[in-house]
């Protein structure tokens, strides 16, 4: 049973160059569990209880998807709100997901400068994403600092989705064997291809 | 007066009347009633037999109960037990006991007395539940409770003709008589200005009685050869009879109407229905039992049939035209000679009849816990003395207990107290109803039962709906004319009637009046077309939801007055279609997105095509159809194929990602800001 499952969430991937990009990567890596979301409920019919099992049989939980307005696509919200059941995920008797990881891998589309509190943002990119952080707090999992590309829209012409993308695959297959060091993790706010801390690589 | 002008008379009186008492609000019931009134004199003038007439006009009381029961399957018989023998039981003994006390009082002897208790504790059953289906009041707490009284009556009537040939006493009945007949002398000058209705009051009445006794709807009283046989065979023979009715009814209906079926005749549904009716009051009768209890055992027994609704279509004209009948020999009945002559003894009896038979109910009403506007509505129903109270009337008279003066009298309180009940009821609804009205609106709405959704055609489409309804919790009243479909259907447990449901009275015996919805899947497109409009314009409170076959049909359901219609073929068509473009390699997502897109666009065009469709010109030549049909269809590939924009607009938006010079754009403000 992999430990590492990646659920990737792009409605739009006709016009995707990085995301499609990083999912064909990913399906490249063996022995983690794929899960194309917007493909397995085009019509937003979550399953959940086959949902809760995935996560139950998954130590990492790693969603993939880009920044939509300071947050997910709206189907992995939708999955929030049916999966992460209380009694399950939190609540009385929810321990379920105690001790499990939560990972996020994420484009966005404005540059690295935007993400301060002088661009155009106004906030760093974490701030935005304290709701997902705290969701997993909530359902006493550890929330890993992200794995982001700022600028996506640029990376095709500047020639940074394929160091992006390898990138990816080395963390998918870190995470898959247990070489992600995660207290030197968190001596970042987010993860890119240059600062992954990955043991032993080959 | 030969038949064809006799039923002239009758029919053109009834079609005067009712209409206008409807209209001033009086009801069916006290229409029929003036009606007779109005024509007594000319059947008085014609020598017409009224008494024979009411007793053929009395078989439509055993077509109604038949109807009643259809409506009662067993379990809701078997919840009423209570009332039934409680409510039903104490009202007949107590009003009995009452009447016989107040009798004595009058210095009647008591076997006398006993009579008129028997006979004036029983209740119309034809006039209330008449009326009560007219209000819609049936299911009401009220109309169930009166039911259960007007059951036990009917039950109650058979132990009573049993009863009274034990209470004669002919020594009596002769010093009656020759009273009555130096009375009748005396009075003889005003009494043959009142045409036919002298025969009663001078002598004859015993005449007219055995006119009654020989009347087999309701009397088992004839000289049936069933009294010639021992008790105890009797008994085997009555049973016997009751278990035919059962058993004929659960097993030998489906057989009897599949084989009708195969004719393909409508009026043969008719006939095999009346002789079903017919049939159970004759073998009723021959047994020494009510034939309305027989009929309405059958109906009780049908209840759960498919035939069910079909049944009730065929009897119900009959029955309302009889009933009509009953009502205006009932009116032409009344013998105004001999009410003007004691005015005011018959009125003030009957008035005391009415007040003594509705304070016992009150009083039973607050036993039975019948609340509210229910508990008037009861006892102001069931006031009147009814039409077995004539039967019993000439029953005692001929078996020598009552003797034919007070017999006359009698007769004319128990018809009175009938032509008073309209009244009554239209005193309950002007001044009790609307008195209770605030609060009854406060409750919640649990009469669900009688506001079904219909389901007309249980095809693959059909049947599709009816089982979303039905797993959903919602009932259903299912109508197809498949019976193969249909027993189908039942060994799978469905509720289903056998019927062509384009056919508005079927529609009315399945409950359109009440319905919140029909559904209409009918195989036809023309009947379903033509259903849809009789709905719509008959019955506009109900909402319409219509499969159309194909797009010439939309139209046409839409030109009908649907504005809720599926196109049977079509989604599963988008389906396929999107099946499709998923094995061809597209992203489920956009499959989807893109044949969303598809359904709008081609509900859209749809529309449009609707305004240019003209049902008097085949689509293909409708030169301006034919032109915008092309135009549509190229847009819509157009906008498929990403040549134009605006449908791809409405699919992709929001998924296409922002431009790098959207990004640019964000920047140079945010500059510009701090700046």
């Amino acid at each position: 049973m992999p430990d590492l499952i990646v659920y990737f969430a792009h409605p739009g991937q006709r016009f995707s160059h990085v995301n499609s990009e990083l999912y064909k990567v990913a399906q490249g890596v063996e022995g983690i569990t794929l899960v194309d979301l917007y493909a397995e409920y085009p019509r937003f019919d979550i399953n959940v209880d086959r949902e809760q099992q995935r996560l139950l049989d998954h130590d990492i939980v790693l969603f993939q998807f880009p920044l939509f307005w300071y947050s997910t696509p709206s189907l992995v919200k939708e999955w929030q709100d049916l999966v992460l059941e209380h009694g399950f995920a939190y609540g009385a008797g929810g321990t379920r997901l105690q001790g499990k990881r939560m990972m996020l891998a994420i484009t966005a589309a404005g540059p690295q400068d935007a993400y301060t509190p002088e661009g155009y943002q106004h906030h760093h990119l974490r701030t935005f994403l304290r709701p997902l952080e705290q969701t997993a707090r909530l359902c006493k999992m550890r929330f890993l600092p992200p794995y982001v590309l700022y600028g996506s829209l640029k990376a095709p012409g500047a020639g940074r989705v394929a160091p992006h993308a390898e990138g990816y695959r080395r963390l998918l297959a870190g995470l898959r064997d247990g070489r992600f060091d995660e207290h030197q993790a968190d001596q970042h706010e987010v993860l890119t291809a240059d600062t992954l801390p990955l043991w032993n690589e080959a | 007066m030969d038949f064809l002008s006799l039923a002239f008379l009758f029919l053109i009186a009834g079609v005067v009347a009712v209409p206008l008492a409807s209209k001033f609000g009086l009801g069916s019931v006290l229409g029929y009633l003036i009606a007779g009134i109005a024509i007594s004199p000319l059947l008085a003038a014609f020598n017409v037999d009224v008494i024979s007439l009411q007793h053929f006009a009395e078989f439509g009381v055993v077509m109604m109960l038949f109807l009643v029961g259809l409506e009662l399957e067993p379990r809701l018989l078997w919840e009423m037990r209570t009332r039934l023998l409680g409510l039903g039981g104490l009202q007949v003994g107590l009003t009995t006991a009452v009447v016989m006390a107040v009798a004595m009082a009058f210095g009647l002897p008591w076997t006398i007395s006993l009579a008129i208790g028997l006979i004036f504790a029983l209740s119309s059953t034809a006039i209330v539940l008449q009326t009560l289906n007219e209000k819609g009041l049936m299911k009401a707490d009220g109309g169930q409770a009166s039911f259960s009284v007007l059951l036990f009556q009917d039950i109650a009537v058979i132990p009573m003709l049993a009863l009274i040939p034990l209470l004669a006493d002919p020594d009596l009945m002769t010093r009656y008589a020759e009273a009555a007949a130096e009375t009748a002398q005396a009075t003889a000058a005003v009494q043959t200005d009142a045409g036919w209705g002298a025969a009663f009051a001078a002598g004859e009445g015993a005449g007219t009685g055995e006119a009654h006794a020989d009347d087999g709807h309701h009397a088992p009283a004839g000289p049936g050869w069933i009294e010639t046989i021992p008790g105890w065979q009797r008994a085997l023979i009555t049973i016997a009879a009751i278990a035919a009715v059962i058993v004929g009814g659960s097993y030998l209906t489906r057989p009897i109407f599949r084989f009708i079926a195969l004719a393909k005749l409508r009026e043969l549904f008719t006939a095999t229905a009346l002789m079903m009716v017919i049939g159970i009051a004759l073998l009723m009768t021959l047994v020494g039992l009510s034939p309305a209890l027989g009929t309405f055992l059958a109906g009780v027994v049908l209840a759960n049939s498919e035939y069910r609704h079909e049944l009730e279509s065929d009897i119900d004209p009959f029955k309302g035209l009889l009933l009509g009948l009953f009502f205006m020999t009932v009116g032409a009945g009344i013998d105004f000679g001999l009410l003007f002559g004691n005015l005011g003894l018959i009125l003030g009896l009957t008035l005391g009849l009415i007040a003594l038979k509705a304070g016992i109910l009150l009083g039973l009403s607050y036993i039975f816990k019948v609340g509210g506007s229910d508990r008037w509505l009861f006892a102001l129903g069931l006031a009147q003395a009814g039409e077995f109270g004539f039967v019993l009337l000439s029953f005692s008279t001929a078996n020598a207990v009552v003797p034919a003066a007070i017999a006359d009298q009698l007769l004319l309180i128990v018809a009175l107290s009938m032509l008073l009940t309209p009244v009554l009821f239209i005193a309950y609804d002007k001044l009790i109803a609307p008195r209770f009205a605030e609060a009854q609106a406060q409750d919640p709405d649990e009469i669900d039962d009688e506001a079904p959704i219909i389901i007309a055609g249980h095809g693959r489409w059909g049947g599709i709906v009816n089982r979303m309804l039905l797993g959903a919790g919602y009932k259903t009243v299912v109508l197809d004319h498949n019976s193969t479909q249909l027993d189908m259907l039942r060994t799978f447990g469905f509720k289903v009637f056998f019927g062509d449901a384009s056919r508005p009275d079927l529609l009315h015996a399945a409950g359109i009046h009440g319905a919140k919805m029909i559904v209409v899947a009918l195989d036809d497109k023309d009947q379903a077309t033509e259903l849809v409009h009789h709905v719509a314009h008959t019955h506009p409170h109900v909402h319409i939801i219509a499969r159309a076959r194909d797009r010439n049909h939309v139209y046409e359901l839409y030109a009908a007055g649907c504005r809720d219609i599926i196109r049977e073929t079509f989604d599963s068509g988008v389906r396929a279609g999107r099946s499709a473009f998923e094995a061809l390699g597209m992203h489920p997502f956009d499959a989807e997105r893109l044949s969303r897109g598809f359904v709008d666009e081609d509900r859209r065009a749809i529309r449009e095509l609707a305004q240019v469709y003209r049902s008097d010109i085949p689509i293909h030549e409708n030169e301006a159809y034919v032109a915008r049909a092309l135009e549509l269809r190229a847009e819509t590939e157009a906008e498929m194929r990403g040549k134009g924009r605006a449908f791809a607009d409405r699919i992709d938006r929001g998924w296409s990602p922002p431009t790098v010079k959207d990004v640019e754009a964000e920047t140079a403000d945010a500059k510009k800001d701090a700046g």
